[in-house]
């Protein structure tokens, strides 16, 4: 350890190692988005080098935006993604909750049952999660993502959250209980904002695999207006693949939100991780 | 809370609060799975639903079609997960290793930028990969030129013999921050008393990490390797938008998840056939629970775990 703070070679090892990896992960992606606003010529000619004057053009932008309809695919994986983590929130928390304050009978084969979920792909079901939604009209709807999202992410949020909400004082919710709350009350007054923190947890864990999924809109809603930004960007990218000033910018607009969730969440996110949440 | 003259009630908040959780994993997780072991031992004739027993599996296993493309597949998929272990969790864990570091600086930044492939979506990846390495934007082999190594380059992707391999190291440039990150935690949770008293001994540097730290974090690594292996076994996303649905070139990539896509869709000119899906979707929950078991029950069981 004090070896690395003496030893200046060590440090700059550290740093190397660690540029070299950083440049590794980022490279492709600014590959990506620097050719996205170049001419179809540029791109060719000289693809790593940043636009110019000469060689900046937003055709690209132009032909995805006239195309393919992203506004609506960005509109259907927002309302995928709030209202799935919504249901897992509100729901997990509400299970996680009797889970961890009440004794009752059949209380730990509840929480084993809930917690199967966790290491059991939900795709493994697919051909009969088809097959009830076409039955119950659920399909090509936003409702079907919504209520396979909710099933997927239930569990690990119900097993992270009653960690947390063992934790929450008992003097506290007997002090409620003499005051007259109803246990009701309990929950959302006195317990739902003291595991806030471990809530957010839950909802950055749960929303990038939800907004980044293809599969299971793919299979479920692969109707024009049900489309997500996932696959309708990889049902266009497949379209127009010969025109590279397309596919760049349409992969450009497709990263754009997710990282602009990562930066707002991303000490959220590294502070779950880091935390413990899942071991 | 209740009235003290009264027995005591039956509490309905307890199964208020469990209903909502409890009914959606059950109707949308649970029930599926098992419909689907079920729907493994049908098949249609005429329109009509008929039970066959364990006939899919027999063909499934048995007619040579189907039975190369299976076997295909899940050796493809071995050798996915062989590449995660090997290239994914070391680079992770030697990562982790260095941002641990105490003093490092711009540490939360390397942190944050290795992280950041991690939330791309697989469509994002396949393509962008797909676009750096072909042979006509040139940027791949233009870059191995630069440094002298352009007979190196060949179309990885277009390969039968590579373009298993580089889908593969595509999707460990994806997830090397999910190893990154849970060592990384593992490492700051080992109390700092122990690593002075290693210091003291003059334990340090590389020998402090491999005789003090990496056991100590073998459980974590115990947990990354299940996460890998569910998470192999189970992919489908990348190969679908990096080669499509045929898993090409001639199904050198094709692995358990696009097979099961396949099968159950149908492409082409083949239909697409639930049963069958539904049976190679059994094979693929059956892989999974024997790895999870092995896990649980050969490893984490017999792994020391140390409470600070």
């Amino acid at each position: 350890m004090n070896a690395a703070r003496k030893n200046p070679f060590n440090t700059y090892a550290a740093h190397g190692a660690l540029i070299l990896y950083t440049l590794i992960a980022l490279f492709p992606v600014f590959v990506i988005v620097i050719n996205s606003f170049k001419t179809r010529k540029a791109i060719f000619r000289e693809p790593l080098a940043l636009p110019n004057s000469d060689s900046f053009s937003l055709i690209g932008y132009e032909t995805v935006l006239k195309q393919g309809d992203f506004f609506l695919y960005f509109q259907n994986s927002m309302i995928v993604t709030v209202g799935s983590l919504f249901f897992i929130l509100l729901f997990g928390a509400m299970a996680a909750f009797a889970l961890a304050e009440y004794r009752f009978k059949g209380n730990l084969i509840m929480g084993l049952y809930l917690a199967l979920g966790i290491m059991i792909p939900i795709r493994i079901g697919t051909v009969a999660i088809l097959e009830m939604m076409v039955q119950t009209g659920l399909v090509n709807t936003l409702w079907a993502l919504i209520l396979v999202y909710t099933a997927q992410g239930l569990p690990l949020a119900v097993f992270i959250l009653s960690e947390f909400m063992r934790q929450v004082s008992d003097d506290l919710k007997n002090a409620g209980r003499i005051d007259g709350l109803s246990e009701y009350r309990i929950f959302f007054r006195l317990v739902l904002p003291l595991v806030r923190p471990a809530m957010a947890t839950v909802a950055v864990f749960n929303m990038i695999p939800i907004w980044n999924d293809l599969w299971f809109p793919l299979i479920l809603a692969p109707a024009e207006e049900v489309k997500t930004l996932t696959l309708g960007s990889q049902v266009f990218i497949g379209q127009f693949v010969t025109d590279w000033n397309a596919v760049l910018s349409a992969l450009s607009l497709a990263i754009l939100p997710v990282m602009a969730l990562y930066v707002i969440f991303s000490r959220q996110l590294i502070r779950g991780i880091t935390s413990g949440a899942v071991k | 809370m209740s009235d003290p003259h009264s027995k005591p009630k039956f509490r309905w908040h307890i199964v208020v609060f469990l209903a909502p959780a409890v009914l959606v994993y059950t109707a949308v997780m649970i029930y599926p799975l098992f419909n689907t072991l079920r729907l493994s031992l049908f098949t249609e004739v005429d329109q009509a639903r008929v039970y066959v027993g364990l006939q899919n599996f027999r063909t499934l296993f048995g007619d040579t079609v189907w039975s190369t493309q299976f076997w295909n597949a899940l050796g493809n998929n071995f050798w996915f997960f062989v590449i995660h272990m090997l290239v994914q969790n070391p680079i992770g864990i030697a990562l982790a290793a260095i941002l641990s570091h105490p003093k490092l600086r711009f540490a939360s930044f390397y942190r944050s930028a290795i992280f950041i492939p991690t939330i791309l979506s697989f469509v994002i990846v396949g393509f962008a990969w797909k676009l750096i390495l072909s042979p006509i934007w040139g940027i791949a082999p233009g870059m191995l030129d630069a440094v002298g190594l352009k007979s190196l380059y060949a179309p990885w992707l277009g390969k039968e013999a590579y373009a298993l391999t580089t889908l593969s190291l595509v999707s460990v440039w994806q997830f090397v921050g999910i190893p990154m990150m849970l060592i990384y935690a593992a490492l700051l949770s080992i109390p700092e008393e122990i690593l002075e008293a290693a210091e003291v001994e003059g334990i340090t540097g590389l020998a402090a990490f491999w005789k003090i730290k990496l056991p100590l974090i073998l459980p974590s690594i115990g947990i990354i390797s299940i996460l890998t292996f569910v998470a192999n076994f189970n992919a489908f996303d990348l190969i679908y938008a990096a080669q499509g649905a045929l898993a090409g070139p001639d199904f050198s990539t094709d692995i358990l998840g696009t097979f099961m896509y396949r099968t159950f869709f149908g492409f082409q000119l083949q239909l697409g056939d639930p049963h069958m899906g539904s049976t190679i979707a059994s094979a693929m929950f059956a892989i999974i629970l024997v790895g999870v078991c092995l896990y649980l029950f050969g490893i984490q069981s017999r792994m020391r775990r140390y409470q600070f």
